[in-house]
Parts: structure tokens; sequence; C-alpha cells
């Protein structure tokens, strides 16, 4: 299917912007999110194409508007919440405990 | 279609990313400890120091260069690097006459066992957009001055192909070591958005590659 994702071509995106000196990762979130990423894997939880289907089925503006690692977490939770590994009201209740500064 | 989220996530993703690992280590689904030092050989010891390994002996053996060009996993895993990212691997050579340039329309893949985790702008829209319907104004934003008598091929990643660019050897090199001319080779020169620069008397850039030669 095309989607948002299909950007070869796409006009008006704006100039490349290379960054000087990129660090492998620019947050310790980015770094988290790839182990976890890594793990969830290795649990056998879902396929490379599952995950990249779960990216490209990301509502467009909410793709072009964050980040590469934003687009992993979005692929995660998406994924996880539809095989019933985890439920979005768990996740939510996190969500919310974090937000308050639980753990 | 994905069903529709009942809660919004939090826009803090340091936030979501915690929770989702909270989350999912209570159910005993992950032990992100257990990937650390997968994740830190990623962070430190897998980069484009690989890739430059790969491009310095195939221009010092022309039979590796040979085996390079035609099967490239193989040639590429007896240096040791293989792995994820890195299965099926095409190596393509520039010459006088063609410059190859990489890109993933699509996504974002990239060959991690040989160039280690790709920048953000390779990641990004404009890059992906751009890159195949105006490559040579890409490459002038690089600083790559490509002449109309050259052809620019533009590689665009399937989602298992993963390639690499072998580009030309700088002129005033040739009594250089392997080790030396390997730490000639930038990341962005085996991505295609960078030329290399003659081994005498210029400084030499980092094997690193991550000085971008964009002009601001």
């Amino acid at each position: 299917m095309n989607g948002v994702h299909d950007l070869g071509g796409m006009q008006g995106l704006g100039p490349v912007n290379p960054e000087t000196d990129e660090p492998v990762f620019h947050a310790p979130w980015e770094r988290l999110a790839f182990a976890v990423m890594i793990s969830v894997f290795a649990g056998g939880n879902y396929n490379v194409d599952e995950f990249r289907h779960a990216i490209e089925r990301m509502s467009p503006a909410d793709y072009l508007s964050t980040s590469y690692y934003e687009h992993w977490l979005h692929a995660m939770e998406t994924l996880l919440i539809e095989k019933g590994a985890i439920k979005e009201s768990e996740l939510a209740a996190k969500w919310a405990k974090l937000g308050k500064g639980g753990a | 279609m994905a069903k529709h989220r009942h809660s919004e996530p939090p826009s803090d993703p340091a936030l979501r990313i915690k929770a989702l690992e909270s989350l999912l280590t209570e159910k005993k689904l992950i032990d992100p400890a257990a990937v650390d030092a997968l994740v830190d050989t990623f962070e430190k010891r897998i980069g484009p120091r690989n890739g430059a390994k790969v491009v310095a002996r195939a221009w010092v053996d022309p039979a590796y260069r040979k085996r390079l060009l035609a099967d490239a996993t193989g040639a590429i895993a007896e240096l040791g690097f293989s792995g994820m990212q890195g299965e099926d691997m095409v190596v393509v050579e520039n010459t006088p006459k063609v410059h190859n340039l990489l890109v993933c329309t699509l996504c974002s893949c990239y060959p991690w066992p040989v160039l280690g985790l790709p920048p953000v702008w390779y990641k990004a829209a404009p890059y992906r957009s751009r890159a195949v319907i105006e490559p040579r104004a890409v490459l002038d934003e690089f600083g790559v001055k490509v002449g109309p008598d050259v052809e620019v091929r533009v590689w665009d990643s399937t989602a298992e192909l993963r390639y690499m660019v072998l580009p030309e050897r700088p002129k005033g090199t040739e009594g250089m070591s392997e080790g030396e001319l390997a730490d000639l080779v930038t990341r962005d020169a085996m991505i295609g958005v960078a030329k290399l620069a003659s081994g005498k008397k210029k400084k030499t850039p980092k094997a690193g590659g991550l000085k971008s030669r964009r002009p601001r």
C-alpha cells in the first residue's frame, strides 16, 4: 500500500541538514528504546516486516512530525497491544504513574 | 489499519519508553540488561571503521575487490563483519564515470555491520524524498561536485538488500599501507554523499566520517 512513508520523490520537505559530530544516540532514552527493541525482537514477539508495517500505519501527520525512535516506540506499543502481550490500559496506567514521578 | 487508541501517549518519549520497559520487565517479556552489551557494541564498536577496512582491503587487493563486487556478503564476512541488517549486502563501485548514492526511501535501511547505526539525516524525510528525484542537488548540498559527464546511480534499499559504496581511491595514496588507507575512508563516502580527499596534503578526515561538509 502507499502512504506517507513512501517518501521517494516527494517535494517541499526542506534541506537535508546533516549534523556535525553526530552521536550514535542523542539521548539516553534513544539508547533504551534500542535495547528494548532488540530485547523484544529476541523474545520473538513480532518480526521485522510487522514492525515496519506498524510504522507505515502511523497517521501521516504523526509520521512526519516525530523522530525515528519515536516511530519505533509507536510500533512497539502498537504491536505488543495488538498481539495481546500487553494491554493498552496497563500501559496507560504506567504512563500516569511515571508522569507523577512513580516507578 | 491499527485500532484507534483510547489513550494518548505522553509527549515525552523518555517517559514513554520507561513505561514500556517497566511493563515488559514486570511481565518478564524482556531483559534489557541482557542486551546492554550488544547495545554498547553498537554504540562503541560497530561503525564506519568496519566499512573503511573493507574499502581499504578492496583497494589493495584486486582479488578481494572482485569478490566484494560479486558477493559482498561473503567478502565482508571474510573480515569478520556480519549480522543484523547486513545479511544481504551489495557493494557498488564509484568510478570516474559513475557516482553511486544510497538511500532508503521507505524507511531507514542501512548496513549496520559495516557502517553502524544510521545518522538522523539519513532516516529523515528530506534526504529520503530528495535523493531519488534530485540526487545532484542533494550531493551539491553535501559539497560533492559531480560533473555532467558522470552518471549518478541512486540505490534505494529493499526490505532485504543493504548497499555500501566502494569509493574511488584518492590520488596520491600509492605508497600508503592498508591501515593508512582505511583511515582516509569516511562514513559519508560509503553512503555516497562525500568524495575522499587525497591522502597527502589536506588534513585527513576521520574514519568516523562524522564531519559534515555541507556549506551552511
